[in-house]
């Protein structure tokens, strides 16, 4: 699901041409669109607080003996259902390792690249400090 | 207060709000600004827009940006009033700051911290000088990259708890109490103020913050650190009884780093305000921390005499809807209290032997 | 499993439907309103019972099921959200009437913290005969339900006494829905 929902919904879909059609869901609940509150801690490490809401978007799906949920950031709604799509072909154990490697796998791959590029970009703002010596003996 | 209905302006306000989306389109010639485009290259007013509004959505931040012609109070306002609209799913588990995949991360008390300091995408060192590169919409060459040594991002408050330096986070109580759904009482315990300072207005925080370096209420801060990039969201749905990840969110983080002269109960050590925004804020948060260490002054056995220690004070006037909704509403008809108020006057007169 | 049964097709017109049936059978004591027309919720909960859930009820609220509708519980948590709570839930879902004063009943400051029931009942419109008087009824109301326990009016009389405090009923049977809210008093028929 961590991958699923840092997708995109065109990504998704491109990688599953490359697999048998996911069976034609039935939907059970959603997409519908609602908040989920963001909590903090005090200090970073104390007792909880409420930070602010965000908009998410969720979907729960049967494909046939599959129940499939998502819940991802954002108002889309066809990657919410897609997302539950996937989960709940996921879950069938003659689907999982075509799914996992011609989609998890790759878009995993891909998100990874691109933390790793941030990172990168982080790690270069890195100050270097050089000791001044002094003119004590 | 008492407010009379009036009728009849029904026309003219239609035409007010047509004029206004002319206005706000501007001259038709010049291309229309598209939402991508606020989201993309105005992310620091979309950010701002994000914490106050209190609803972190890029897309919906930039919209609003887009409707109120970038007053970014207004905007905000539609934030608020939209997410109203939409129901409440879940509360996330309290984010892991300590986690984060760090964007920058700078401290002015230790120069040799493990992971280092990290300038990030930041305006600190330049020049403020009109960039007139911009006016040709230059190119920016790609940031360079460097290897990433990987290792975790302690956070600076750790390195000092060892020793019993500075005070530790508190205990970890789970349910918070939430002014969206409660209506505010005092004395407000710090969770509430820390939620009601995340969504308080950025200027009135600054205000509040600068007038504690001046003198009023000061305890002499250190930014102990500040550290902003993004941090994974999970929920725990009820239909699957376990916590999911349900993607990343970028946070500005701040500790204030405080002297302390020690009670009869604590000895002396550093104490910490905290500061926690959506998007990329570091003025937000440091301001944020330092007015919640302001407004721990009772807590922490200290005289409350400044404004910005006065919990009930900050916390009331640190919203820029509620405070823009009550200045804004005085252009509101009041020809009836003003009738009645003119009546008063002349009446005081008359007695005071004032002549016509 | 019940999940796969679907709740309101159309979620904000369903609720907004149904929440405007409860205000008028809350302004109109013991008139019967229909709700949850389109709806086929998992047994033992009636169309109205799961309208008025999932219009009323969500991740906010806390609700209190009765071990008699036990069966609809993984419906109602996935559908509604609801969480768990004791006697001083929001909501109480039930098939046969509680005993009311063990229930939340408000604080004089705050009487509308008080405990909604939501009373599903074998019929309206028909069976015993009650008379109601209060706000909202121009002239004393007959009212029929069935499936109210023989001591109903003292028991009822106890919590319309309780006023500004206390409970509220919301009353379901198939697809009909009536609500006997704290002010309306109610008399043999």
């Amino acid at each position: 699901m961590a991958v699923l929902a840092r997708a995109s919904s065109n990504d998704i879909a491109a990688c599953l041409e490359t697999v048998s059609p996911l069976v034609e869901p039935v939907v059970l609940r959603g997409p519908e669109q609602g908040l989920v509150m963001v909590r903090g801690r005090i200090g970073g490490g104390g007792g909880a607080f409420n930070l602010g809401e965000m908009s998410v978007t969720r979907c729960t799906v049967r494909a046939g003996a599959q129940v499939g949920h998502a819940t991802v950031i954002g108002r889309d709604a066809a990657l919410a259902l897609l997302a539950a799509r996937v989960d709940a072909a996921l879950q069938d154990p003659g689907q999982h390792e075509a799914l996992q490697t011609a989609v998890i796998a790759p878009l995993a791959a891909h998100q990874a690249a691109a933390k790793a590029a941030e990172a990168a970009h982080a790690a270069a703002t890195r100050v270097e400090f050089f000791t001044l010596q002094t003119m004590r003996t | 207060m008492a407010y009379v209905a009036v009728k009849g302006g029904e026309r003219a306000i239609d035409n007010a709000h047509a004029w206004l989306a002319a206005t706000r389109r501007g001259d038709p010639a010049v291309t229309d600004l598209g939402i991508d485009q606020i989201r993309e290259q105005l992310g620091r007013a979309v950010d701002r827009v994000m914490a106050e509004g209190s609803l972190y959505d890029p897309e919906l931040a930039a919209l609003a940006i887009k409707q109120a012609q970038g007053d970014l109070i207004e905007a905000a306002f539609l934030l608020r009033a939209y997410r109203t609209t939409l129901p409440r799913f879940a509360h996330s588990e309290p984010v892991d700051t300590a986690a984060m995949a760090i964007h920058r991360r700078i401290s002015a008390v230790f120069k040799d911290l493990p992971g280092g300091q990290v300038l990030g995408p930041t305006y600190d060192y330049t020049h403020r000088l009109l960039d007139f590169g911009l006016e040709s919409g230059d190119v920016p060459p790609p940031p360079a990259e460097a290897p990433v040594d990987g290792g975790p991002m302690q956070r600076v408050n750790d390195f000092l708890k060892h020793e019993g330096l500075i005070e530790a986070d508190g205990p970890a109580h789970e349910t918070p109490g939430d002014l969206t759904r409660e209506p505010l009482s005092f004395p407000a315990s710090r969770d509430v103020r820390l939620q009601a300072l995340a969504r308080g207005d950025e200027g009135f925080l600054l205000a509040m913050g600068y007038s504690t370096q001046r003198g009023y209420g000061g305890s002499h801060p250190f930014a102990g650190e500040i550290r902003m990039g993004t941090v994974k969201i999970e929920i725990e749905p009820a239909e699957l009884g376990f916590a999911i990840d349900i993607g990343d969110v970028v946070l500005t983080e701040c500790q204030m780093v405080n002297q302390f002269k020690g009670s009869r109960t604590t000895p002396p050590q550093f104490t910490r305000g905290y500061g926690l925004t959506f998007g990329h804020g570091e003025r937000k948060a440091m301001a944020m921390a330092l007015v919640d260490r302001a407004m721990r002054a009772e807590e922490l056995g200290e005289d409350v005499t400044a404004p910005a220690q006065n919990v009930e004070f900050v916390v009331y006037h640190s919203d820029n809807i509620e405070g823009t909704g009550f200045v804004e509403h005085l252009q509101l008809p009041h020809y009836v209290d003003f009738q009645s108020e003119l009546e008063t006057i002349r009446r005081m007169r008359a007695e005071a032997g004032v002549s016509q | 499993m019940s999940i796969d049964l679907p709740g309101f097709a159309d979620p904000v017109l369903g609720a907004q439907a149904c929440f405007r049936a409860v205000l008028t059978a809350m302004s109109r004591p013991g008139l019967i309103q229909r709700t949850g027309l389109d709806l086929t919720p998992p047994s033992p909960l009636a169309p109205a019972t799961a309208a008025v859930l999932l219009t009323l009820v969500d991740a906010e609220t806390t609700l209190l099921l009765a071990p008699s509708l036990a069966a609809s519980a993984e419906w109602i948590e996935f559908h509604c959200g609801a969480r768990q709570g004791d006697a001083a839930a929001d909501f109480v879902v039930t098939d046969s009437l509680p005993d009311l004063a063990a229930l939340e009943s408000g604080n004089d400051e705050c009487p509308e913290r008080s405990t909604t029931v939501i009373l599903q009942l074998a019929a309206l419109g028909q069976g015993t005969a009650y008379t109601l008087a209060g706000p909202g009824l121009a002239a004393p109301t007959r009212f029929l339900a069935e499936g109210l326990p023989a001591d109903f009016l003292a028991r009822w009389g106890a919590n319309h006494r309780l006023y500004p405090r206390g409970i509220d009923l919301i009353l379901c049977a198939g697809t009909d829905l009536a609500a006997l809210p704290r002010s309306v008093a109610a008399s043999e028929g």
